[in-house]
């Protein structure tokens, strides 16, 4: 019998939610590491026992948990993130020069190939890895010594590193992106990286066409078609088909495509979900109402999925973070909001349910699919 | 032995409870107390003091026998009276609540 794990990361501890197949009754335990911000827990592709938490706090700095029994027992793993070299300056807010000073770590993406071997993207925006399960990290320092690096500036959530995506065929090919650097690709397992933001168009930033300066809120991915790649960029919901090599608009009939989630159906590479957000000022849904947004086109036509959701009074965010999917024969989409709400859909977006609904804010959202 | 007291959420962090006794290698200061506690709770590495520069943290604090002692040398010699335990070292969060 198969089963469902989702693993939530919130403002004040993580939640571990599981339900069998059907999906209709679900079990919370949590919060673990109650308190601390949970930016994320992330689960090995390869040994779905093995749990990646990354818990941090304002007052004692980062810590990294690991569980080898999915999420009963943990056990800190190194904290230290030590950046390669002398670190030298990205810009600030207001242009001037700030030294890179590590904050925290976004987000955990563990190998498929093993259990130990890990990724970590980083704020002040870096990428870490690991091959002893988080024993060590070193950085994959050609990211932040490109040419362009001591031009980065952060976006409002701070410069984070917060997509690490893995070409499934090809795990020397990694995509990251970086607010409010951009998109990055390598082709040979971190050495070199390219910035991939042709296409990209960003009025709010001296030059719109920059190649570096993007704000990119979300990366996707399906792993039968890597090489189409789905961006929710800070407005607009962009497309590629080449590896990120070029970008095009698929924002289409979407009310507002300002957003921060943006994910891909299970089993259709085509099919994807975005939640529209009103604005970079006003962070909650158009009109009060939650809507996500599916198009089965790959983008441009979009339908909204309303049935389950509050389509009134609503006033949530969906961080970038906090949307995932299961690969049950009938997928199931997640996402997790600011009001603590974590809304489940069975069949692919058609209806919803609230699986938790007071949680502390909702940081991030995974979901591992168990046999 | 230096007597301790932490915050809780590094008490729940490191599985302590209570005020703790801890060994320093040579004098008894800041610094060495924290080394020595670090040992002792690996789960404590770098969440007061942090990694490399071994800087507090800012919103960490040092007390002891009144004096607040966050921005004293974390070379410097400990009050007397933590030395010879008849006062902890307190370890506090900042406060920056509301």
């Amino acid at each position: 019998m198969s089963a469902v794990r989702v693993l939530a990361g919130t403002r004040k501890g993580a939640f571990i939610l599981e339900a069998d197949g059907k999906r209709d009754r679900w079990k919370i335990e949590g919060p673990f590491f109650a308190g601390w911000e949970i930016y994320h827990v992330n689960g090995s592709p390869a040994d779905p026992q093995r749990l990646y938490a990354s818990q941090s706090s304002g007052w004692f700095g980062q810590i990294i948990q690991r569980s080898d029994d999915g999420g009963r027992t943990w056990r800190t793993m190194n904290n230290e993130f030590t950046y390669d070299g002398t670190p030298g300056t990205h810009q600030w807010f207001d242009g001037s020069e700030r030294p890179w000073e590590f904050k925290r770590v976004w987000h955990i993406e563990p190998s498929p190939l093993s259990p130990d071997i890990l990724y970590a993207g980083i704020e002040d925006a870096a990428l870490f890895r690991s091959d002893d399960g988080g024993e060590h990290w070193h950085e994959l320092a050609a990211l932040r010594n490109h040419s362009t690096g001591s031009t980065w500036h952060p976006g409002a959530g701070g410069m984070c590193l917060h997509t690490i995506l893995i070409d499934p065929n090809e795990s020397r090919r990694m995509y990251v992106a970086i607010s409010a650097a951009g998109a990055f690709r390598t082709e040979d397992g971190g050495a070199t990286w390219r910035p991939i933001n042709r296409g990209l168009h960003s009025e709010y930033i001296p030059d719109p066409n920059a190649e570096v300066g993007h704000c990119v809120h979300r990366l996707a991915m399906h792993p039968a078609k890597p090489e189409v790649l789905f961006m929710q960029k800070h407005w607009d919901v962009m497309r590629s088909d080449d590896r990120g090599d070029h970008w095009y608009e698929i924002s289409g009939n979407l009310p507002t495509d300002f957003g921060f989630a943006i994910d891909v159906h299970a089993h259709d590479p085509e099919t994807i979900y975005v939640v529209p957000i009103k604005s970079d000022r006003e962070h909650f849904p158009l009109d009060g109402a939650l809507r996500v947004y599916r198009s089965k086109t790959g983008g441009n036509e979009w339908e909204a999925m309303t049935k389950g959701l509050p389509q009134e009074n609503c006033y949530v965010n969906v961080l970038r973070d906090a949307m995932a999917i299961d690969r049950l024969d009938s997928c199931g989409i997640y996402f997790g909001t600011t009001g603590g709400q974590i809304y489940a859909s069975s069949d692919s977006g058609e209806s919803w349910k609230a699986i938790a609904r007071d949680l502390p804010p909702v940081l991030s959202v995974e979901v591992q699919t168990l046999e | 032995m230096i007597r301790v007291l932490l915050p809780a959420s590094l008490k729940v962090l490191a599985n302590i409870s209570g005020e703790i006794d801890v060994e320093p290698e040579g004098g008894p200061t800041i610094a060495s107390v924290v080394d020595a506690l670090e040992a002792r709770f690996p789960p404590l590495r770098g969440t007061i003091l942090q990694h490399g520069s071994r800087r507090r943290r800012p919103m960490v604090r040092f007390y002891a026998c009144n004096i607040d002692l966050s921005h004293a040398d974390p070379e410097s010699a400990l009050p007397d009276a933590v030395i010879d335990g008849s006062e902890p070292l307190l370890i506090i969060g900042a406060i920056a609540g509301g």
